[in-house]
């Protein structure tokens, strides 16, 4: 039988907030534990919640960001469930009227294809604390550092098809909220999980399978691998006439499996009541309109842009667009150079591969956008040619020629990599290496002249090699195969 | 000195008739004396007290004294007091101390006063004869066989005794009123909102709200105005000026329209206290108020609405009690289940108890929606009720509780207990103000008279209730209990 999955996600965005949602104290990440959590966050009798603006704004943009309805009036709820590091034994969420309504993410797929995803709704609602396993011998501690850290949990429909569509859509929830700056977007912090809802149906058939939901999968790669998993047990689990149980499931990444945490008749019961100590939320047009005025350039328009304006390809203007921080970057080469094309094959291959070697991320890049386009430029006008850019951009890496936006220039006139074109000084290392290779001439000679374009190789590496680099090489080439003509 | 009002007091200390530091001595010596018998307090501060008089006496030297300044109070012990054991009648929290001070606890601690300690009170607030706490009930100074009425039983009996000018209480279905009542004192509940709560161990927090409990309504004028106002850290204060609620007591009543709700005299009313209260609303007539009858046709659908409403949250407000991070713990917990169940088990009593299963049941899936949410539409035609009456008159009275004073254990019945709040509960649904003042006796306990009315009309209400101070003595008789020239 032909099967069909079907995905839907809750993706839990950490917000970048400097207090938590409800109270004053920091959201500062990796703080000794228990230090970041006041009376409020420690749930003390006769504390009280206020709610942080911020929060609120921060939803909203992310509402605008994704075209969703913004309600008029949203309301916090009551989560009820005991457990050691939720403090207040509830947890304040919005179940029934949440801040953001219906909305829809664009992903792109490997192939360019392009897919709606329509999200449901998001809601704000605090993070628990921390249970701490290790260090406690038969005891579990617990750090409420992160009790009361806001979050924005975002609610796909079960509108993906396959683990590559479910990370690709986490990796656009991902760009929106980092080109917001809503949250650092930080998966190895937690600043971003998911619970990842899937079922299998046959293919053509209408009504959905029963689904599992894996808990707390926190990298995009964890996301495909767990989906993988768990597609393929469900559809043996049927082929071999069974059926799947709606239960929550763990993803494992060590063993890569995931594995059954509780099923639906052991689900809480959480007896959600609208929260008595918090006011709804109540957001004026003009609030609204505010905020929107205040949106950046999202990813999607960014790469629209990218492609039509700037003539980029899909693939280009999708990578160059992904990361608010890659396309502030390369938008400044760009601007500093002039040429979109250049400035994208730089950006994407030795900048990238620099990073990536050095497993950097962009914001940290040892040569600045300002540098990487006056080096380009210094191409573009024939000052030095490709494979001296390359001198200079290792250059620039190691932190020569200071910070300034002109370092290439200061790099290039120091290590003389300017190039050659006077045509008198090449031509007297040519004639050099033709005095210096009697044999390869002769060869040269003796060969088809079809074969001859390919033995001009090793004249011209002699010529590069003579000018240390420097020469023009489309000049070293037509010169060099004038001259040798000529002795045929 | 332990006669006078707070109001009194405060002029005899401006005149130098004694000083704050001998007021308050004598005041911890009374309790000394006489509050083994009464049980009113669960913790007497007696140091800090004194310090924080011989604080206030200096200012008054430096003459920076303010009208509150070195005036004693006491504090129910549901307010949050930094260093001070904070028990709200628990076992619970036998063993906390709270790390702040309430907002209320910082306003009147600003104002100048201090306080002689933390009052009995039912168990989180949770009845109605405070017998409910785990510090033993408290008894009644008019008769000490008598309840003081609850939740705030310990600040109204400590008051009617002479142990404190006044003191805070706080009131969710009736806890200030009625105890105020039937101790024959003077007790105001505020609008919902008008008092912040950030302090204040919640019960149900749509209801909640700390009042003053005073010998007159004019000391509770004073303490109103110092403890009201928005609060940052209550999202549920009401960002609204607060008046000078002592200017404008003495304003004629002539012109008054009083409103009887024809519900608040039928049935099960006893008719000494009827009486007492028909009486009392003559006084009114003869001050130049008039009177008719009205209807709040929703009454009887109060106390069922409150204890879906009041449980539902009080189970969720109870939750933080796991024996995680404060309060009690068992011993030897087996594991994080074992913790749980024995902790709380062992730590709230049983009316607790029944008000969280109670709530948990009334907010479970299947339930939901035949329970907290036909409430919640209930409690919209209450306070409908309310406002639609306020259309026609400008305040309403009635009785404060349908007896005087009941006998300590006669009411074991949970519901004949709830019935207690017949008169009191609908007010805290609507969030409107209500204020009780001594009105007579019935079989030698106190009547109290309860005045009502619309939101923020707390300065009429306590006008309405002065005038009525200034035309009868009530509020003026004392229980022969610890009496005691001075």
């Amino acid at each position: 039988m032909q099967w069909e999955t079907v995905i839907g996600l809750e993706v839990h965005v950490q917000l970048a907030t400097r207090s938590k949602i409800f109270s004053g104290a920091s959201t500062a990440f990796g703080a000794e534990p228990n230090t970041q959590a006041c009376a409020v966050d420690l749930g003390l009798p006769g504390v009280l919640p206020v709610l942080n603006e911020q929060a609120v704004a921060m939803a909203v943009q992310f509402g605008l960001g994704i075209h969703a309805e913004i309600p008029e009036v949203s309301v916090f709820d009551r989560k009820n469930y005991f457990y050691p590091d939720l403090p207040k034994g509830y947890q304040t969420s919005q179940m029934y009227e949440p801040i953001v309504g219906p909305g829809e993410v664009e992903i792109l797929l490997e192939d360019g294809e392009r897919k709606t995803v329509r999200v449901h709704h998001a809601h704000l609602e605090e993070d628990a604390g921390k249970s701490l396993h290790e260090d406690f011998h038969g005891m579990t501690g617990i750090d409420l550092n992160r009790a009361g850290t806001p979050l924005l949990e975002i609610v796909s429909e079960p509108d993906m098809r396959s683990a590559k569509e479910a990370a690709a859509y986490l990796k656009a929830i991902h760009s929106i909220v980092t080109y917001l700056g809503i949250s650092d977007g930080n998966m190895a912090e937690g600043s971003m999980r998911c619970d990842v809802n899937v079922s299998v149906r046959p293919r053509g058939q209408e009504a959905f399978g029963t689904r599992a939901e894996i808990k707390n999968v926190n990298s995009f790669r964890f996301v495909e691998r767990a989906i993988e998993f768990e597609v393929e047990r469900q559809i043996e689990l049927l082929e071999d006439g069974g059926t799947v149980v709606q239960e929550t499931r763990l993803y494992d990444p060590e063993a890569d499996e995931t594995r059954s945490m509780r099923t639906k008749e052991e689900a809480n019961d959480y007896r959600y009541f609208p929260c008595p100590d918090l006011l709804p939320v109540v957001l004026d047009q003009a609030y609204v309109d505010h905020l929107r005025g205040q949106l950046p350039e999202l990813p999607a328009a960014k790469r629209e842009r990218f492609q039509g304006e700037l003539g980029l390809s899909a693939y280009d203007a999708g990578v160059l667009s992904a990361s608010r921080a890659m396309a502030e970057y390369f938008e400044r080469v760009h601007a500093v150079c002039g040429d979109a094309k250049q400035a994208a094959n730089w950006v994407q291959g030795e900048l990238s591969g620099a990073l990536n070697r050095e497993g950097l991320a962009i914001v940290d890049s040892p040569v600045s956008a300002d540098q990487l386009g006056g080096l380009i430029v210094r191409v573009l006008d024939d000052t030095i040619n490709g494979k001296a850019a390359k001198q200079v951009f290792q250059a620039l890496w190691h932190g020569e020629g200071g910070d300034e936006h002109n370092s290439a220039d200061a790099i290039i006139e120091a290590k003389g990599l300017k190039q050659v074109t006077d045509t008198g000084a090449i031509e007297a290392m040519i004639d050099q290496v033709i005095a210096d290779s009697p044999a390869q001439v002769a060869q040269y000679r003796d060969a088809e002249p079809d074969k001859r374009g390919k033995m001009i190789g090793y004249f011209v590496g002699q010529v590069m090699k003579a000018s240390r680099g420097t020469a023009n090489p489309q000049q070293v080439n037509a010169l060099l195969k004038e001259k040798l003509d000529a002795l045929c | 000195m332990h006669d006078q009002t707070l109001t009194g007091l405060a002029a005899a200390l401006t005149a130098g008739e004694f000083s704050s530091r001998e007021l308050t001595e004598h005041l911890l010596a009374r309790i000394e004396r006489h509050d083994g018998a009464l049980n009113s307090f669960i913790t007497v501060t007696g140091d800090q007290a004194l310090a924080a008089a011989d604080a206030a006496d200096a200012a008054r030297a430096r003459g920076e004294a303010g009208p509150l300044t070195g005036l004693p109070l006491a504090l129910k012990d549901i307010f949050c007091t930094r260093g001070v054991k904070t028990s709200c009648g628990s076992r619970m929290l036998d063993n906390f101390a709270a790390p702040y001070d309430a907002t209320v606890v910082e306003k009147l601690a600003a104002a100048g006063t201090l306080s002689l300690g933390k009052t009995n009170m039912d168990e989180f607030a949770m009845g109605s004869s405070n017998e409910n706490s785990h510090y033993g009930p408290v008894k009644n100074p008019w008769d000490l066989s008598a309840v003081p009425g609850g939740s705030s039983g310990g600040s109204a009996a400590a008051v009617a005794a002479g142990l404190v000018p006044a003191a805070l209480g706080t009131d969710t279905g009736g806890s200030i009123r009625q105890p105020a009542a039937f101790c024959g004192i003077t007790g105001l509940k505020p609008t919902y909102g008008r008092v912040s709560r950030y302090g204040m161990v919640a019960y149900a927090s749509s209801l909640d709200q700390a009042g003053p409990m005073a010998r007159t309504a004019e000391d509770c004028a004073h303490l109103l105005g110092a403890i009201a106002g928005h609060d940052q850290r209550d999202s549920t204060s009401v960002a609204r000026g607060v008046p000078d609620y002592v200017e404008g007591l003495e304003a004629p009543l002539s012109g008054l329209k009083i409103g009887l709700p024809k519900e608040y005299f039928g049935d099960g009313l006893s008719a000494e206290v009827a009486s007492a209260v028909r009486e009392a609303i003559a006084v009114y007539e003869s001050l130049g108020a008039t009177v008719r009858e009205v209807s709040l046709p929703h009454t009887h659908y109060a106390i069922p609405a409150y204890y879906v409403i009041a449980p539902a949250e009080a189970s969720s407000n109870l939750s933080r009690y796991d024996g995680v991070r404060f309060g009690h713990r068992c011993e030897n917990p087996s594991d994080l289940i074992d913790l749980y169940k024995r902790s709380r088990a062992e730590g709230f009593g049983e009316e607790v108890k029944r008000r969280i299963l109670i709530g948990t049941h009334t907010l479970s899936e299947g339930f939901f929606d035949a329970y907290y949410k036909q409430a919640q539409k209930v409690r919209r035609l209450i306070r409908q009720d309310f406002l639609d009456a306020f259309e026609e008159v400008d305040v309403l009275m009635g009785p404060a509780a349908p007896t005087p004073a009941f006998d300590l254990g006669a009411n074991k019945d949970p519901v004949s207990m709830y019935l207690q709040d017949i008169y009191t509960i609908a007010v805290n649904l609507a969030g409107i103000p209500g204020i009780s003042v001594p009105a007579g006796f019935a079989g030698g306990r106190p009547v109290g008279l309860q005045i009502l009315g619309t939101h923020f009309a707390e300065a009429q209400l306590l006008n309405v209730a002065h005038q009525f101070q200034q035309a009868t003595d009530w509020h003026l008789r004392r229980p022969a209990f610890a009496e005691e020239t001075a």
